[in-house]
C-alpha cells in the first residue's frame, strides 16, 4: 500500500516534471536566433526570400510564440511529438527508427563495461596497493578523462585503418548478402570499436564504485567474521561481501542506464551510428525545433521511468530502502 | 571566356572529342560503387530541394533535359535536340522518345510542362525560371518554353540538378505547392534517370540499382551505387584509406585532402566544381553608417588582408586564387582585375586619406563575424591583420549557422567571413549577391547594402543578352566594378576535392561534379 501510494504521488511529480521540460525547451529553443527555414536554405545553397516566407508559413513559424507553444503542448498531450521541418517525417517515426541502433550501442557497452567493471573493481580491492589496483585505476582514470571521441578515432586509426579489422562507420554493411548469421557477424564487427569506446568511460565508473564499495565492504564486522569462522577468501568474497557491494553499483547502472542518449551522442557522431545520439547532434546543427523537443522529451520521459524502476528495484532488493517513516 | 566561344563555333566537334577520350578505357559492366555524403539527405526530389547532398542522388533517380561536358558544352540528355529562337523568347526541346520512368510509365512533354511548374513554386532559386511564361506541349515529345525576355541562363537551369524531371502521374496528385513534403519524395521515388531507388534509410544511406530501361541504351555501367551518409570527416578520411568507400565528393578540409593526397590508391582532385563554384570571401558590410561606406577603406582593409596567407598558410596551399563573384573556372570569369597584393603603406595611406587618422595605436573599430568553426582561422586573421593598420576587430561567434544567418539576412554586421556558390550561370548564384534590388532579403541576398547603378543596369543587360561574346563582355566590366568598388573582398575558392580510388573509371568530374548522372562510371577488375 505504501508503495503504491508513494508510486503514484512520484507519477504525479513525473507528470509536472515533464510539462515543465516541455515548457522550458520550448522557450529556449525560441529564444535562439534564426530558425529551420535558415537552415533549409542553407542545404539548399541560399533561397529566395518570399521562399524562406513560405517555408515559414507553412510550418507556423511565423505566429506569435505564445500560439506555437500552445499549439505544441495541445499535440503533444494527444501523443504527437510533431512533424520534423527538416526531415519531412513525424517526429515520432523518426525517434523510432531510431531507437534500435542507440539501445543496441548503450545495452552492449553497459553490459561490457559493469561487468569488466565489477570484476576488475572487486579484484583490485582485495589488495588495494597491488600492482592490479594501480593498473585498474589508470585504466579507470583514462578512460574517463580522455574524450570519447578522441578514444574514438584512436581506435579507428587502428584497428580499421592500420589492421583492417573493424569497418570505419554504421552499423551495417549494405553490399553483404546472406542469411542471419551473415548480418549478425556484420552487425558485431560495427558494433565493436563504438560499443568498446563507449564502454571505456562507464567502466571507469562501475570499477571506482565497485572497488570503493568493495573495500567498505570488506572492511566491516561480519566479513571479518566471515573470515574468523575460517571460510575461503573465495566464499568471503564473492558470496558475503559481493551481494552487499553490488547495491550501489545497481543504482549508478540503473541512472546511467536512462541516460541512453546523453552518453552515445559523440560516440555515434564520430562512428556514424544511425541512432539518437546522431539525430539529437544533427536536429541541433539543423535547428529542427520539433525533433529536437521531442528528442529531450523523450529522454527525459526515460530518465524518469529509469529512476522510478531503478527505486522499485532496490526497494525490492533491499528492504531498508524506503522504509517507514 | 575562350572556352565558351569556342564551345559555341565547334560544340559538335568538341563534344566528338570529348566523348573519344572518355571512351579510350574500355569501361566494364557491373559492380557495386561505395561512395559517401558527408550529411544527411533531407528530401531525394531535385525538382524542389537544392543544394549539394541531394545533387548526387538527384542526379541519379531524376533526369534533366540537359547535360554538361567539362568544356561548359550542353549536351543531349532528356532532350535530344533543343533550338532557341532567333529573338530569344522560346525554347523549344525535343525529347527522345524512349523515356521511361522507373515504374514503366513514358516519360512526356507533359512531365516537362508540370516539372517547371514545381520548380517555379518550389525551388529555392526563383530567378532560374523567372522569365518562365508558360510550356507548351504540341506532341508528347516537344515541349516549348515560352519566356518573357529572353534568358540563356536557361541553358544551364536545364541541366546537373537544377531541372529534374518528375513524373506528373506521381506527384500532380495534389497541390503544387505542396510537392516539396510528398511523401513520395523519399518513399518510393521514381524518375527517369539512369539509376532507380532501392532503399533510403534516413542518416544511414542511400541505395540504388541499375535501372535496365534507362532510355541511354548500354548505361549505366555500374550495378549499385551506395551512398553512405558519414558525418565526420575524419571518418570519412578513414573509410577512403583503407578502401571501404570508393568515391565521395565534396571533401574540404585542407589538412585531411593534403593527407589523402599522400595515399597511393587514392586520386584527389579539385575538378568538377566550376558550375557549382563554391567562393569564400570577406564581406563588407557598405549599407551600414560608418568607415566600410567608404571605398577607401575597404580597399585598405583588402590591401591589408594577406590573401597568400590564407590560401597557402591556412588553406595549405588547396584552394585557388578568385578576384571577383564569378568562380575562376567559370568561362565568365574574368581574372584581369586589381589582386590586392598585400600592402600595409597603401592600406594606412588609404585610411589617412578617409579621414581616419592614427590614434595612438588605432583608428576605429569593427566586428567581424562568422556563421561556422572551419573558418574561425580565417576570421581570426583578418583580425590580426587589420591591427597592423590600426583597425580594432571583435571576433562575434555565433552559437550556430541559423544565429549568423539571422544576422546577415538583416544586415546586422560589420565583416563577416561568407561563403556562397554560383550555381551554374551567373543569374542564378552571381546577381543576387551585387544587384540593389536584392539588399537585405535573408542570408546570401545582398547583405552587403552594395548598390551602384552601372551594376545594377550591367547585370540586367547580361541576363537577356543571348549574344555569348556580348554577354561576356558584360560581366567583364562587372567584375571590374566589384573588384574595385569591393562589396566583398574575395580571396579563394572554397577547397572542395573529390577522392576517387584506382577501382574508379571515369569520375564524375564535368562541371557539375557528383551533380550529373553517372552512367558512364564504372568500377574496373
Amino acid at each position: 500500500m505504501n508503495i503504491l501510494r508513494n508510486f503514484l504521488t512520484r507519477c504525479v511529480y513525473a507528470l509536472i516534471l515533464l510539462t515543465a521540460v516541455l515548457v522550458l525547451n520550448f522557450s529556449l529553443m525560441h529564444l535562439a536566433p534564426g530558425d529551420v527555414a535558415d537552415t533549409i536554405s542553407q542545404s539548399m545553397g541560399g533561397a529566395d526570400q518570399e521562399i524562406l516566407d513560405q517555408i515559414r508559413a507553412d510550418y507556423g513559424l511565423d505566429q506569435p510564440f505564445i500560439v506555437q507553444l500552445g499549439r505544441y503542448i495541445g499535440n503533444v498531450l494527444q501523443f504527437d511529438l510533431g512533424y520534423s521541418f527538416f526531415y519531412n517525417m513525424p517526429v515520432t517515426e523518426l525517434i523510432l527508427q531510431r531507437l534500435p541502433a542507440t539501445l543496441i550501442l548503450v545495452i552492449t557497452a553497459q553490459l561490457l563495461a559493469l561487468t569488466i567493471g565489477v570484476v576488475m573493481g572487486v579484484i583490485s580491492a582485495q589488495k588495494p596497493n597491488g600492482l592490479m589496483s594501480h593498473f585498474v585505476t589508470f585504466l579507470a582514470l583514462f578512460g574517463y578523462s580522455a574524450p570519447v571521441f578522441w578514444t574514438g578515432i584512436l581506435l579507428l586509426i587502428g584497428f580499421s585503418l592500420h589492421f583492417q579489422w573493424f569497418p570505419v562507420a554504421g552499423m551495417r554493411d549494405v553490399t553483404i548478402e546472406g542469411g542471419f548469421w551473415v548480418h549478425f557477424v556484420d552487425l558485431i564487427r560495427h558494433l565493436t570499436l563504438p560499443m568498446i569506446t563507449l564502454a571505456s568511460v562507464f567502466f571507469a565508473l562501475y570499477s571506482r564504485l565497485a572497488r570503493a564499495s568493495m573495500m567498505e565492504v570488506l572492511g566491516s564486522d561480519y566479513v571479518r567474521t566471515a573470515k574468523a569462522k575460517g571460510l575461503s577468501v573465495r566464499e568471503v568474497v564473492y558470496k558475503h561481501a559481493l551481494k552487499n557491494a553490488l547495491s550501489p553499483v545497481i543504482t549508478l547502472a540503473g541512472l546511467q542506464f536512462s541516460a541512453v542518449i546523453s552518453g552515445a551522442v559523440l560516440v555515434e557522431a564520430v562512428f556514424s551510428w544511425p541512432g539518437l545520439g546522431t539525430l539529437a547532434f544533427q536536429s541541433i546543427i539543423a535547428r529542427d525545433t520539433p525533433t529536437i523537443l521531442g528528442i529531450l522529451f523523450f529522454s527525459a520521459l526515460v530518465v524518469i521511468v529509469g529512476n522510478l524502476l531503478t527505486d522499485l528495484a532496490l526497494r525490492l532488493v533491499d528492504p531498508r530502502v524506503g522504509g517507514k517513516k | 571566356m575562350k572556352h565558351l566561344v569556342k564551345g559555341f563555333v565547334a560544340a559538335t566537334a568538341l563534344a566528338a572529342l570529348t566523348a573519344t577520350t572518355a571512351i579510350a578505357e574500355e569501361p566494364v559492366r557491373g559492380g557495386t560503387l561505395v561512395t559517401v555524403l558527408g550529411t544527411n539527405v533531407r528530401n531525394l526530389n531535385s525538382a524542389v530541394q537544392s543544394g549539394i547532398v541531394t545533387g548526387y542522388p538527384g542526379a541519379q533517380l531524376f533526369a534533366s533535359p540537359l547535360r554538361y561536358d567539362e568544356d561548359w558544352t550542353p549536351q543531349p540528355y532528356l532532350a535530344e535536340s533543343w533550338e532557341v529562337s532567333d529573338d530569344g523568347l522560346t525554347v523549344t526541346l525535343n525529347l527522345v522518345k524512349n523515356a521511361k520512368f522507373h515504374d514503366g510509365v513514358p516519360l512526356t512533354s507533359e512531365d516537362v510542362a508540370f516539372s517547371v511548374d514545381v520548380i517555379k513554386e518550389n525551388h529555392p532559386f526563383k530567378s532560374m525560371f523567372a522569365p518562365v511564361v508558360s510550356v507548351d506541349t504540341p506532341d508528347a515529345h516537344t515541349a516549348v518554353i515560352n519566356l518573357s525576355q529572353p534568358h540563356p541562363a536557361l541553358l544551364l537551369a536545364m541541366s546537373g540538378q537544377l531541372m529534374s524531371i518528375i513524373p506528373k502521374h506521381i506527384y500532380g496528385d495534389g497541390e503544387i505547392a505542396d510537392v516539396k513534403a510528398h511523401p513520395r519524395n523519399n518513399v518510393d521515388t521514381v524518375g527517369s534517370g539512369p539509376f532507380k531507388l532501392v532503399e533510403y534509410k534516413s542518416g544511414e544511406h542511400v541505395i540504388l540499382e541499375r535501372f535496365d530501361d534507362f532510355f541511354i541504351e548500354g548505361r549505366p555501367y555500374l550495378d549499385r551505387i551506395v551512398m553512405r551518409i558519414i558525418a565526420d570527416p575524419a571518418a570519412r578520411a578513414i573509410a577512403y584509406e583503407n578502401g571501404e568507400v570508393h568515391m565521395g565528393a565534396f571533401e574540404q578540409l585542407p589538412r585531411i585532402i593534403n593527407r589523402l593526397k599522400k595515399v597511393d590508391s587514392l586520386t584527389v582532385t579539385s575538378e568538377g566544381y566550376g558550375a557549382i563554384g563554391p567562393l569564400d570571401w570577406l564581406a563588407m558590410n557598405t549599407g551600414k553608417d560608418g568607415p566600410l561606406k567608404d571605398v577607401r577603406v575597404r580597399k585598405a582593409i583588402a590591401y591589408a588582408v594577406d590573401k597568400n596567407f590564407i590560401q597557402n598558410a591556412l588553406m595549405l596551399g588547396t584552394a585557388a586564387d578568385s578576384r571577383t563573384g564569378i568562380h575562376p573556372d567559370s568561362p565568365f570569369y574574368n581574372g584581369d582585375v586589381e589582386d590586392y597584393a598585400v600592402d600595409l603603406d597603401k592600406a594606412n595611406a588609404l585610411l589617412d586619406e578617409a579621414g581616419y587618422p592614427m590614434d595612438g595605436d588605432s583608428r576605429f573599430a569593427l566586428t567581424i563575424d562568422f556563421g561556422w568553426p572551419d573558418v574561425k582561422p580565417q576570421v581570426e586573421y583578418v583580425k590580426a591583420s587589420l591591427k597592423k593598420v590600426g583597425i580594432d576587430v571583435t571576433v562575434r561567434a555565433s552559437a550556430d549557422f541559423p544565429t549568423w544567418a539571422k544576422r546577415m539576412g538583416e544586415m546586422d554586421f560589420d565583416l563577416s567571413w561568407d561563403t556562397v556558390f554560383n550555381w551554374g550561370d551567373p543569374v542564378i548564384g552571381v546577381h543576387r549577391t551585387y544587384v540593389s534590388s536584392n539588399i537585405g532579403k535573408g542570408v546570401w541576398s545582398n547583405t552587403q547594402g552594395y548598390a551602384n547603378a552601372r551594376v545594377d543596369e550591367l547585370l540586367e543587360m547580361a541576363a537577356v543578352e543571348t549574344d555569348v561574346a556580348k554577354r561576356t563582355a558584360l560581366y567583364k566590366e562587372f567584375q571590374e566594378i566589384i573588384a574595385d568598388e569591393l562589396p566583398v573582398y574575395h580571396t579563394n575558392t572554397l577547397p572542395y576535392h573529390t577522392v576517387y580510388s584506382d577501382k574508379v573509371g571515369n569520375p564524375p568530374l564535368g562541371i557539375w561534379g557528383t551533380s550529373t548522372p553517372i552512367d558512364m562510371t564504372y568500377l574496373k577488375e
